[in-house]
């Protein structure tokens, strides 16, 4: 059964909602565990691509096993979000990572740029399954438990692709007359989305910029120590003291290669996402206003008596059914998008701070008893004088 | 203790007491044979300093920088800047001190004192300036001579140079030393007076020295070795600092940005928003504390900079060494072609190539008269050139001996001052560790309370 959020068996409500979201967080209660990993490189005559390995554990009944193991391409991940966008139009369906690196890369197949994507594929499937709506939505299912051949004929139904892309245009041109009627909530909502898109994005780039400055910093530092052991070679009395000096440096060294690889794994993901989250955010948004459109624009005609007056009131009804169900599904996510959104990111820069706080000591720690070895030093040296 | 060497009317004469302290300063440099040298901490750039011709500690301080504007020998406008000296003398049983001196030099002046001295004291090693221009910059420094932070550290740098000079036990008692610091007007004149720029060492003169002396202390030829290798592993070590100084600089200044825009994401945030912008505050403050982070290591680099003027100063050291060594050797090669003429000359047996051998061969015998006459000179000439010779050994070995000791001396400086300053990077680093715990620890706080 094709399960939306139109369907009057799921909860719209948002306190049924609400109940939704404490259930996920109480974690014995989660039964859909999906990881991905094993990038794989395959080459045919036409093209490369990767595939990665996506393993799903579930204790869910409609799930005919309880283990599943398939491979799948970036290309079935994009199937799935335009299924999930298809059949959820005002849900925040969690973001995919982008098709190419930003920077033009010219080598898609970089290890770096795998490994990132990976993960960002693993949150992709993980947030999903978190979803209290998504996650028992019927091609998602398939996506995770179906054979390669078994997807290939199931994503051949459906509308086809420059149906697809009818839409999409009809949809920008229509939804812009959804703008003018948007309900206040929606106003508020949107202006949240422009501004916080705003804000991500220059912190997104911040952050990056920290990560090449903190990377820049290390490269220098590398070269530094090594210097002092140089000296050390033809200065017969201090030669102690300068290697000392030169292994506190290159501790510290190691100690600001663990920041940034820490900031690598708990700062710069979580951003990125959010930025791609704000980009989903608008299209939502639009695809809210438009649903919004159709109805204005039956209701202008039936004002204007252009069409069939007899057809349309009842159309307009099942349409005013329509505008409430999107309406009430993005309120509701949208509250539990912002939850989330909000632990994220305190999460995110609470690990910064950590990471921070962490090289600082580390490196505090070297310099002390570099500190201490050499007062002990002095003390011995002093008493030694003593006739 | 080491000879004082010649010309006496550049020396005052000793002060008839005893010294009255340990020749100590706040730089831990000289420190008699006698004394165990425990230093005092110097407080900013004030340091005692005992002086055998004040009769009292003095202290010298350059407490003043000031811009000024003037005609220069070309009669073009000018602007330089001036340095206020002042020498105080303490009181030995109160402690008080009372200015007894204070003027203005320029940095020219600065060199024309050293330029004198590196000519008067060869065999010592004169303490270097601070450096003329600023090299071994990182981006945000700038190279501009007259930038106040430049002049800050000059200004500390000259007074380093003076309290050096001052307490080095040969140095301080120079009269010329003495009139820098309390005679203002026509100080140059008097030093011009001296006649030093003539009694210099050519350089040309130097270098050809240095290419063929024959047998060179052995100690001085590692000395040279030495200040090269010294030379060339500080210059190193300073360019790499300036370029993780650089960086570093990066790092901090770009957390700056976050704190505004965290300002500004705050406002659109309810729950999040106050813990956004406090964060954001703190990303402020850590931004701008590299400031003086950086500033502070600025002052370690000028410490290792000393060390690494002072290798050429060893180098000078050196190079006079191996200009008596070939006068020397010169010399002796001088003396040791006249003997044999002399001895031919009077054996009649002709092994050595002289002009008036072969024109008297080629244009007749000389008269026994003749003969017995350029005997004559040439034993006049060898004794001449063994009373030289033996004197130019005997200053050549006093040179030597004075020069080693003062070296000695300087070596226990320059350990003494490196670990000092090694330390002081030390504390530096920590003091910019905790720094950072603070602030990111505040920040921490703020982010678990969005």
């Amino acid at each position: 059964m094709d399960m939306n959020s139109f369907s009057p068996m799921m909860p719209t409500s948002p306190l049924s909602m609400i109940n939704q979201i404490k259930f996920e967080d109480e974690p014995d209660l989660k039964d859909l565990f999906i990881t991905v990993d094993e990038p794989e490189s395959h080459v045919t005559t036409i093209e490369t691509f990767i595939t990665y390995r996506i393993i799903t554990k579930t204790s869910r009944g409609e799930f005919d096993s309880s283990e599943f193991e398939v491979r799948r391409r970036y290309q079935d991940f994009l199937w799935l979000k335009g299924k999930l966008e298809e059949a959820h139009p005002t849900l925040i369906i969690p973001p995919l990572p982008e098709k190419f690196m930003v920077k033009g890369m010219v080598e898609r197949f970089n290890d770096d740029f795998i490994e990132t994507r990976r993960k960002a594929l693993h949150k992709f499937l993980n947030r999903i399954a978190d979803h209290p709506t998504l996650t028992f939505n019927e091609d998602f299912k398939i996506f995770l438990t179906a054979q390669a051949w078994e997807l290939s004929s199931h994503k051949k139904q459906g509308p086809g692709l420059l149906s697809r892309m009818g839409q999409t245009v009809r949809a920008v041109a229509s939804s812009m007359r959804g703008v003018k009627n948007r309900p206040e909530e929606f106003m508020e909502m949107n202006n949240f989305i422009e501004l916080f898109s705003q804000k991500i994005n220059l912190i997104d780039k911040i952050s990056q910029r920290i990560y090449k400055e903190e990377r820049e910093y290390f490269d220098e530092m590398k070269e530094y120590g090594p210097i002092h052991i140089l000296w050390s070679a033809s200065e017969e009395d201090l030669v102690d003291i300068l290697k000392d000096v030169a292994s506190c440096i290159d501790r510290c060294c190691k100690a600001t290669e663990k920041r940034m690889s820490g900031l690598a794994e708990a700062l710069l993901p979580v951003v990125h996402e959010y930025v791609l989250y704000s980009e989903m955010l608008m299209g939502v948004m639009r695809r809210r206003d438009q649903i919004q459109a159709e109805l204005d624009s039956k209701v202008e005609a039936l004002t204007y008596k252009k069409a069939d007056a007899d057809l349309l009131p009842e159309e307009i009804g099942k349409l005013e059914d329509k505008v409430e169900c999107a309406n009430n599904a993005l309120k509701a996510d949208w509250e539990r998008w912002k939850q989330n959104m909000q632990n994220d990111i305190k999460l995110a820069f609470t690990d910064m701070a950590e990471e921070n706080i962490h090289y600082y000591e580390q490196c505090l720690a070297t310099w002390e008893s570099f500190l201490t070895s050499q007062t002990n030093l002095h003390l011995e040296e002093a008493s030694e004088d003593k006739p | 203790m080491e000879q004082a060497p010649t010309d006496p009317e550049r020396q005052l004469q000793p002060a008839p007491l005893e010294p009255l302290g340990r020749s100590d300063s706040g730089l831990g440099v000289a420190v008699d044979e006698e004394a165990e040298g425990a230093r005092e901490e110097g407080s900013g750039g004030d340091t005692m300093t005992h002086n055998n011709f004040w009769l009292k500690k003095i202290e010298i301080s350059v407490s003043e920088a000031e811009k000024r504007t003037g005609r220069n020998a070309m009669n073009m406008q000018e602007t330089y800047t001036a340095y206020l000296i002042e020498t105080r003398s303490v009181e030995h049983t109160d402690g008080q001190s009372v200015l007894t001196d204070s003027l203005w030099r320029r940095y020219s002046e600065f060199e024309l004192l050293r330029n004198y001295l590196l000519v008067y004291y060869p065999h010592i090693v004169v303490p270097p300036l601070p450096e003329k221009r600023a090299e071994f910059v990182w981006h945000k420094l700038s190279a501009d001579n007259m930038d106040p932070d430049f002049v800050e550290r000059r200004r500390i740098g000259l007074e380093n140079f003076l309290l050096r000079i001052a307490s080095h036990p040969i140095l301080c008692r120079d009269k010329i030393f003495y009139l820098f610091l309390t005679q203002e007007g026509n100080w140059k004149e008097t030093v011009n007076e001296t006649g030093f720029q003539l009694k210099a060492d050519s350089r040309l003169k130097a270098l050809n020295a240095t290419f063929r002396v024959k047998n060179p202390d052995k100690r001085f030829t590692d000395l040279k070795h030495y200040s090269d290798e010294l030379q060339s592993v500080i210059s190193h070590l300073l360019r790499v600092r300036a370029r993780v100084a650089d960086r570093l600089y990066g790092v901090y200044k770009v957390h700056g940005n976050y704190g505004r825009v965290f300002s500004e994401w705050s406002a659109i945030e309810k729950e999040m928003g106050d813990g956004l912008q406090s964060a954001g505050h703190h990303m402020d403050v850590y931004a701008s504390s590299i400031d003086d982070i950086l500033e502070d290591e600025e002052h370690y680099a000028d410490q290792l900079k000393e060390y690494l003027f002072y290798a050429e100063a060893l180098r000078a050291v050196c190079r006079k060494h191996e200009l008596m060594q070939y006068d020397l050797e010169i010399a002796a090669q001088d003396l040791a072609s006249k003997k044999q003429q002399c001895e031919e000359l009077a054996t009649g047996t002709v092994r050595t190539f002289s002009l008036k051998g072969m024109t008297t061969k080629l244009f007749g015998q000389e008269t026994p008269e003749q003969r017995e006459a350029r005997i004559k000179v040439l034993e006049e000439q060898i004794n001449e050139g063994e009373q030289q010779l033996k004197s130019k050994n005997l200053e050549g070995r006093e040179f030597v001996k004075n020069a080693w000791a003062d070296i000695e001396r300087f070596k226990e400086q320059k350990n003494r001052d490196l670990k000092e300053a090694l330390i002081s990077y030390a504390v530096m680093q920590i003091s910019m560790c905790k720094k950072g715990i603070q602030v990111w620890t505040n920040a921490k706080e703020c982010f678990s309370k969005m």
